[in-house]
């Protein structure tokens, strides 16, 4: 649920990374705050344990100017992707206006995607929001372990699995080389605005 | 999807909070959504603080708490209180949408600190009856 201040002029913007333990949502938004450093005012917010495993959220918040008058402020979070984490998983996604699932394209991954996916699905229908109306980008993450020989998913294995009905925009990315990373980020919140403005006519 | 809470209201709520809460010396009162976004914030200008970042966790921590509260069987926990060597945090629950976070230092006594933010949250509330 985009905030839109009236008396500031101010909306802001609620998207979260959402997807399987380790497939790399953390080093999306780490390398989003490093590329991004000089136009973020704040330091990224990290709740972690001390294994360096997402335990609550990571938090950036990212001011991208105006659109139509309106300050636009971007907050993004993460989901711890464990799966005993799955309360505070949805605490997060409270209020979600814009969402992107990132995928663990290693082979051995695929069980863990496909559970994630559900279980994203599960929680949005307990906020009353369906998977198919949100906002939503998929990002194929860690494809740069091709160039080592780790056995990876196909992408058409990929889109099979994940996007046949959802049908939403996808990427091939790593999160380490920032391949797609700053597209998908570019994508997510045009989706996102433009849902927001349909509804700010 | 979205919402939006009109100018005359946010007029009248900056004042609430600065009237009740800044004047008896309050260092920093904002009134956040249970999701994290900030709805209005007044400050006394002694201190500056990463607003966006304070109400991501402040949502997170008042949900956790929430959430252990329904596990344990209860309601809610009403007191939220953190205290620290100079400067303590107060969170309490405007309604089920809106929370109120307040820092303050040594020289605001908590009990009055309590009977102040009462008064300002049933203000604050009467604004949408
Ligand atoms: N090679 C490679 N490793 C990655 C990539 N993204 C994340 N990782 C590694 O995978 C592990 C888990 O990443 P993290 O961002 O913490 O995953 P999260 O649990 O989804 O937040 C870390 O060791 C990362 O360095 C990627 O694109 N390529
Ligand atoms: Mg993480």
């Amino acid at each position: 649920m985009a905030f839109i201040n009236m008396r500031t002029n101010e909306v802001q913007v609620k998207i979260v990374y959402y997807g399987p333990g380790r497939g790399g949502k953390t080093s999306n938004l780490e390398f989003i705050n490093k590329k991004f450093r000089e136009r973020i005012k704040s330091d990224m917010v990290s709740i972690k344990t001390h294994g360096d495993r997402t335990l609550f959220f990571d938090f950036l918040p990212f001011d991208i100017g105006k659109i139509k008058g309106y300050d636009i402020k971007i907050q993004m979070y993460t989901v711890p992707g464990q799966v005993k984490y799955n309360a505070t998983r949805k605490l997060v996604l409270k209020g979600v206006d814009g969402l992107v699932f990132v995928a663990d394209a290693m082979a051995e991954r695929r069980k863990h995607n496909l559970l994630s996916l559900k279980q994203l699905q599960e929680n949005l229908a307990e906020y009353k929001k369906s998977i198919f109306r949100i906002p939503l980008i998929l990002q194929y993450n860690k494809m740069d372990l091709k160039d080592q020989g780790v056995p990876l998913l196909p992408l058409a294995t990929l889109e099979q699995d994940l996007n046949s009905k959802l049908k939403v925009p996808s990427y091939p990315a790593s999160a380490i080389t920032g391949e797609n990373v700053v597209i998908t980020l570019k994508k997510i919140i045009s989706v996102t605005m433009a849902a927001i403005q349909r509804e700010l006519k | 999807m979205n919402y939006g809470i009109d100018q005359d209201r946010l007029i009248t709520i900056d004042s609430i909070l600065r009237e009740d809460l800044i004047e008896i010396g309050v260092d920093y009162v904002l009134m956040i959504d249970t999701a994290g976004n900030t709805i209005a914030k007044c400050d006394s200008g002694a201190h500056s603080y990463d607003v966006a970042s304070l109400a991501a966790l402040a949502a997170g921590n008042y949900a956790t708490v929430d959430a252990m509260a329904k596990i344990v069987g209860e309601q809610e926990f009403s007191l939220l209180f953190h205290k620290g060597e100079n400067v303590s945090i107060h969170f309490s629950m405007i309604n089920e949408e809106f929370l109120l976070i307040i820092l303050f230092g040594k020289d605001v006594s908590l009990g009055f600190l309590r009977l102040k933010v009462t008064e300002a949250i049933d203000k604050i509330r009467a604004l949408w009856k």
